[in-house]
């Protein structure tokens, strides 16, 4: 077994008011300096070893993203 | 003539959108989301809701549902395919449609009573309607912003394949003021706002979505 991350992002054309939301919201928190949020989905899969990078790739771009609108990355964490 | 409506886990709007097709005077079919075939439909409504709670994305998991084996494959050969609000969604996610719905710019859930333009009249469910008719219908929803790649928008608006665009204010910041669009050959439309609300003065802001429902009477009959 693996722990595999897939971490999807909406891609940087798209327009993230989430992200635009929390942005603004920081400098009312008094946290000042960050000037971008961008807001995505963090997933974490149990993983057989008899599962390969080809198909979590499938997994990821096929059904965890939408491939109009997210990017995405997959890595394997330490088994 | 029948018309199916697919009810998912989580779908709101089946029971609104099966009255609309008796209020044309077509004959509703429910459809199920585990349905292998489309018991002899002639078109399809997918309606609005919130199918399988939006997880993951709206209409993500709705799209590998049985039932849209058949529908995929029928509206692929022509079969007239409506899809509104999370069923437009649906159609998207399912690449029978391009691009993709988004949480509304402003990131509230918007409810109000919509004025769209009919943009194009030559779709199996937009026949009925004049050239650039004005329409009042209701739109409600959190993710109804269109977006898509700027060289799809260009070819949906090259194309003319933009059914549905809003007028007097965009709801959600969507691309174009992109209400609806259709497949190249006119035969599937999907649209944000919801006709099956409006389709009688007494329950809806007019009866301007009873149309769409007529429009493919007349399309499938051709």
């Amino acid at each position: 077994m693996a722990r595999v991350v897939v971490d999807v992002m909406p891609k940087p054309e798209i327009l993230d008011p989430q992200g635009q939301a929390v942005a603004r919201a920081l400098p009312r928190l008094g946290f000042t300096g960050i000037s971008d949020v961008r807001q995505g989905k963090h997933f974490e899969l149990e993983v057989d070893d008899s599962v390969d990078d080809e198909t979590l790739a499938k997994i990821a771009e096929g059904f965890l993203s939408n491939p109009v609108i997210e990017d995405f990355t997959v890595r394997r964490i330490g088994a | 003539m029948k018309i199916g409506v697919i009810t998912f886990p989580g779908t709101l709007d089946d029971i609104d959108a099966a009255r609309a097709v008796r209020y044309a005077g077509a004959e509703p079919v429910a459809l199920w989301h585990g349905d292998e075939d489309l018991r002899g439909v002639d078109a399809v409504v997918v309606p609005g809701g919130f199918s399988y709670g939006d997880y993951l994305r709206a209409g993500a998991i709705a799209r590998f549902a049985p039932v849209m084996t058949p529908v995929v494959e029928a509206a692929r050969g022509g079969m007239p395919v409506l899809g509104i609000c999370n069923g437009f969604q649906i159609l998207c996610e399912a690449g029978l449609l391009p691009g993709a719905l988004l949480r509304n710019a402003g990131l509230h859930f918007v409810c109000r009573d919509q004025t769209l333009r009919v943009e194009r009249t030559t779709t199996a469910w937009t026949g009925g309607y004049a050239d650039g008719a004005e329409i009042v219908i209701p739109v409600k929803n959190m993710d109804g912003r269109f977006a898509a790649e700027k060289s799809t928008v260009d070819e949906l608006e090259g194309e003319g394949r933009v059914v549905f665009r809003y007028v007097n204010g965009n709801p959600n910041g969507s691309l174009g003021e992109i209400a609806g669009i259709s497949s190249a050959d006119g035969r599937v439309v999907g649209l944000m706002p919801h006709p099956e609300h409006a389709i009688d003065a007494l329950t809806g802001p007019s009866a301007d979505g009873l149309g769409m429902f007529r429009s493919v009477l007349g399309s499938v009959a051709a």
